[in-house]
Parts: C-alpha cells; structure tokens; sequence
C-alpha cells in the first residue's frame, strides 16, 4: 500500500507520461492536499456550527417573537426584554434574582477566591507534607455538583444532619439551625457548600501563578527583610494579578450561570420563599416551568438568557481588560 | 519540584514560625475538605438508625446491605452503565474530532486558517446552557430529544473549543524537520500524521480528556433537559431520582452518593497529577 502512494509521486511516472506538466503536477497535488485539510477541519467545524452557534444565534433572534408554548408566534420587537425587565409579573422576581446572584459572586469571592489564594501561598512555602494537602484540596473539586448538593443538605438537615449534631457535641447547641429552612441562612449555606466544592482551583491555579514567580525575586525581598505577610501582600499578590484576573473572571461567569447547586439544595423555586432565587433557576422555571404546573414560555426564556449572556460577557470582557492593566509582564 | 523541596537553602526554612502555621492551617483545611467524602463513606456502611444516633462512629465495614440493596433493588446500575457510554463515547469524539481539526489548524496554513482557530477560541466562552432553549427544538427536530446520541453530540460539541486550543498548541510545537523528512522518504499527509506526528501527542490528549471527562461525567443540566426515560438517565441525574425516592432511608442515601463518587475518586487519587493539570488547563499557562 505503501508503495502504491509512492509510485503516484515518483518522478519516473511524470517522466513517462510527457503530457503531464510539472504544475500539473503540482496543482493535482495542491487539489489533494485541500481536500485532505478540508477532511480533518470541517467535521469539527460541523458540530461546532450545528450544536452551538446556531442554537446561540437562534436563541438571538427568537427573543424577539411571541411564543405560544413550543411554537413561535408573532414578530414583538424587544417586548419579550421590556417584560422581563420591567413587566408586572417579571420585573420584580427578575431583580430579586439578580440581586441574589450578585450577593453570591461577592460571598464566593472572599469564602473561595480568597481563601484559595490563602491556601495556595501555605501550600506555595511547602511545609511539612504540603504535597498531601495539594491533593487534598482539589479532591472535592472533581465530584459532580449534585453529588456535592446531597451532600450537604444531607450534612444541613435540621435534626439529623451532621452540623447540628456537631454544634450539639461541642456544647453550642444553642446554635442549631434549620440552615436550609430559613430566609437568613439558606443562601449563605448555599455559598458555603459551593466554596467546599471549589475552593481547591482557584487555590491551584494561584499556585501554579506563585511558581512561575522567579525565586530570585522573593530571595531579594527576604534579604531586604520582608516578612512572610510582607511578601505575600507587597510582592506576590501583584505578581499573581494574571491568575486573579482568569479565576475573578471564571468566578463572576460561574456566579451568574449558578444552577445546578440551588436547583439540588433548594429545588426549581428557590425556597425557602424563594430566598435562593437565582437567575439560573428563574430562566429555567420561565423557559421550561415548574413541577407545579406552570407553562412553557420560550418567549421569555430566551430574552432571560440573551439578557443574561449580554450582562456576562459584557462585565467579564470589563473585569478582564481592568484586570490585564494590573497584570506585569514577567 | 523534589529538587526544589531538598535545595540546600529553602526561602522558607520548615521549622520557621510562618510554616509551622502554614502547616496547621493547611492540616485544617484537609481535614474540611476530607472528612465530610469520610463520613459519606462511613455512612454507607451503616442503617439509618445508627446514622442518626452516631453520625461520627467508624462503622462496622462488613455491613453491606446498603450496597447489595442498591445493586438489587434500584436503578442506580443502569445510570450507571449509560454515564460510562455518553462520557466514553462523547470523549471517544471530542479526541478524534479535536485532533483532526487541532492538527490541519497547526500543521498547515492555509486560507482562513487563523479565522477558524479564533472561531473555536470562541467557543470558549460560550455558555451553551443559555441556548438550551433553541438546542431543545434543534433535538427535537432532529428526533434527538430523549436519546444517549443526543447527549453525545452535545458533549462533543461542547468539548471540541478546548480540546482543539490544546492539541493545536501542542502541535504547533512539533519541529516541522520531522514531517520534512518524513515527506522526503514519500509518506502521505495521513500517514505524517498518524505514524510519526500522534504518537508524540499523547500526553496533551490525556490532558484534553481528563478537563472533557470530569464535567461530562458530572453534568446534571443537559441530562435534566433532554432526557426524560428512566432507562436512558445517567448518574447524576438518576441519582436526583433515588434521592427522591429514599429520602427517608439515609443508609441507602449516603451508599448510593459512595457509589456515584467511587469511579472518578479512584482515578483521581491514582492520576491527581494529570488531573491537576487538565482541570486547570486553560487557567494556567
């Protein structure tokens, strides 16, 4: 087989065939070189078209149509984003959910990015058995959210769950709560929960961030007398700024798609009174309904989600170019 | 890293005050981050009623019943079995695919060449879960709605943006003297490629798999959307059904989110190193 392709490129054949011209040739063999780029590119392109940007682009322009359940109606213009933004029986769960949203990428912020830079400098001094703890860290990172979701609300559970039972222990019993049955508690149990599951990549990709800072650097600042606080807050933050602008980014677009951790914890409504309200949900039960009943409302749905895809990419590519300006090149 | 761990002068000598407090603190935090997969575990092997009354008790390991009833009685096998063919069958895709289009976007230049490579940079960012609405309609028309191949198609896409930004990364790094020589001895493109080019390129596809297994194996939203027949759920999903359905029995509960961790839990804790790197890749340079 092998030598079959070789006699077609061998140069005794074109001598024997004296109508063949060299660019001939050389066209024949360009021609099969396209098609054999074409067979490797389009295939993926193909799926790329088909399964994600005609749905997006499709989802674009059907925002603008009256939807009566499954099927489309009437041109309505913006209609569909008047409503959900301002109309009587949007505006305000939309605002509420927002407002939610916000909350929980400010909450994540300090309880994982945070504290996951924390962790990532400890394990970045290496002590005694740091490469055990880098494991450790990154192990509930990989289990599914809903895994993670039962979990927890196993854990939460007002008179059985493990929290409660160890406040009981520890002589705080005073403290017991119905941590997901209140309006107070349920959202910050919520955050709480998402920090255990995530905590571990912003931590490991400061880490990663730390290593690549030259040791001379750092060897100059402790001869200067920096202590380790010092260094970490006047030295190492600035120098990380490239991996806070990738995980404060990544945290903002993961804050606002929020789904699947509510929609275990505290179910399609957001309860309790739909204190975990967030837009996820709200864009689900809009677009899909509730187990309650409710109708399908694509209309809406979709401007919820051009809305909310607008809302993302515009502040992520806002934090992104702010954060960039920080960043110093090494 | 070793290396750096026995250099004769450490920036932070491992006895110094600040890294003994490192220390404690990172003890601390393991402990947060382990003990509660422990107590999943041990609760597994206990009744309800020992659960309640001695949530922290090591429990007697040769109390299976959990176990054996979820095997016997419950679905959970069959989520199971459907989660090992969509993720095996969409990463089985997503590397053929992504390799293919990773490979004409590094090896050759052609017209649009760079335009495409931005087009599936792109698709980076795209939070295909926004468009879920339109990808119902798309599946329905297409009598994809309900169907493992559905679900396929949808992982492969999803998975194609950075796969290809990996591989082509990669292979761009690939000296072009030895495709050179290979096209001097008279090899076709197909064999360059599949003989001398990806067996070199083994190390970033187990980097692509490992970042496309762990969500696809994880995903709860598409499932939830798309599938509707018992038969054809996977496991996170059919395990949102068997927690409704035990919700009572907190021994079978705490067995069948055991059995749902097991699988990837194993793999990591064997391959934490690729898995480190292929979670993060594309967040760490």
């Amino acid at each position: 087989m092998r030598l079959d392709k070789r006699a077609g490129l061998s140069p005794e054949r074109c001598f024997n065939r004296p109508g063949l011209m060299k660019t001939d040739y050389r066209s024949r063999e360009r021609r099969r070189r396209a098609a054999w780029i074409a067979f490797l590119i389009v295939p993926p392109m193909a799926m790329m078209l088909t399964f994600v940007v005609w749905p997006l682009l499709v989802a674009l322009s059907s925002a603008f149509y009256r939807w009566e359940g499954m099927a489309q109606g009437e041109f309505v213009g913006l209609q569909n984003f008047s409503d959900v933004l301002f109309g009587d029986h949007f505006a305000a769960l939309t605002w509420r959910a927002f407002r939610h949203n916000l909350f929980v990428f400010f909450a994540l912020f300090v309880v994982q990015n945070t504290a996951g830079f924390l962790l990532a400098w400890f394990i970045y001094r290496e002590p005694f058995g740091f490469r055990f703890h880098r494991i450790a860290i990154f192990m509930p990172v990989i289990l599914s959210t809903v895994l993670v979701g039962f979990l927890w609300k196993l854990f939460l559970d007002p008179n059985f769950g493990l929290i409660n039972q160890l406040l009981e222990m520890i002589g705080l019993g005073g403290l017991r709560q119905p941590w997901l049955g209140q309006e107070t508690t349920a959202l910050p149990a919520l955050v709480m929960a998402n920090a255990w599951h995530w905590v571990g990549f912003p931590a490991l990709v400061y880490l990663a961030g730390m290593q690549r800072i030259p040791r001379e650097i750092l060897e100059a600042a402790k001869l200067d007398g920096c202590s380790g606080w010092q260094m970490l807050t006047r030295v190492v933050w600035p120098l990380v700024a490239p991996s806070t602008t990738i995980t404060l980014t990544l945290l903002f677009i993961g804050a606002f798609n929020w789904f699947e951790l509510p929609y275990i914890m505290a179910g399609l409504d957001g309860s309790p009174y739909g204190s975990t309200d967030v837009l996820g949900l709200y864009f689900y039960r809009t677009a899909f309904g509730n187990q309650s009943g409710g109708l399908q409302d694509f209309g809406h749905g979709n401007a919820l989600a051009v809305l909310m895809f607008m809302f993302i990419a515009v502040v992520a590519t806002l934090i992104t170019q702010y954060l960039r300006r920080r960043e110093i090149a090494l | 890293m070793t290396a750096k761990a026995q250099s004769p002068d450490p920036l932070f000598p491992r006895s110094s005050p600040g890294s003994l407090i490192a220390a404690a603190l990172l003890v601390g935090n393991s402990v947060l981050m382990l003990y509660p997969i422990v107590i999943m575990v041990f609760s597994a092997f206990k009744t309800t009623g020992e659960i309640f009354d001695a949530p922290f008790s090591i429990p007697d390991f040769t109390y299976v019943a959990n176990f054996t009833r979820i095997w016997g009685e419950t679905s959970l096998p069959g989520y199971f079995i459907n989660s090992v063919i969509i993720t095996g069958s969409s990463l089985a895709l997503i590397l053929l695919l992504g390799t293919m289009g990773a490979y004409a976007l590094a090896r050759y230049d052609f017209p649009g060449n760079s335009a495409i490579f931005m087009f599936f940079l792109a698709g980076l960012m795209l939070p295909l879960k926004l468009a879920v609405i339109p990808l119902f309609l798309q599946m329905r028309d297409f009598g994809l709605l309900d169907t493992r191949f559905g679900l396929i198609l949808i992982y492969t896409a999803m998975g194609l943006p950075s796969t290809i930004f990996i591989m082509t990364g990669f292979l761009r790094t690939l000296p072009t003297e030895l495709e050179e020589a290979a096209r001097i001895d008279g090899a076709s493109e197909p064999r360059i490629m599949l003989s001398i080019m990806l067996p070199l390129s083994v190390p970033p596809m187990v980097i692509s798999a490992i970042q496309n297994a762990v969500p696809t194996w994880n995903d709860f939203f598409f499932p939830l959307v798309f599938i509707q027949t018992d038969a054809r759920k996977t496991l996170p999903q059919g395990l949102s059904v068997f927690m409704g359905e035990y919700t009572t029995d907190w021994g079978m509960l705490f067995a069948g989110l055991t059995i749902a961790a097991l699988p990837l839990t194993i793999i990591y804790i064997v391959m934490s190193r690729q898995f480190i790197r292929g979670m993060t890749a594309g967040a760490v340079k």
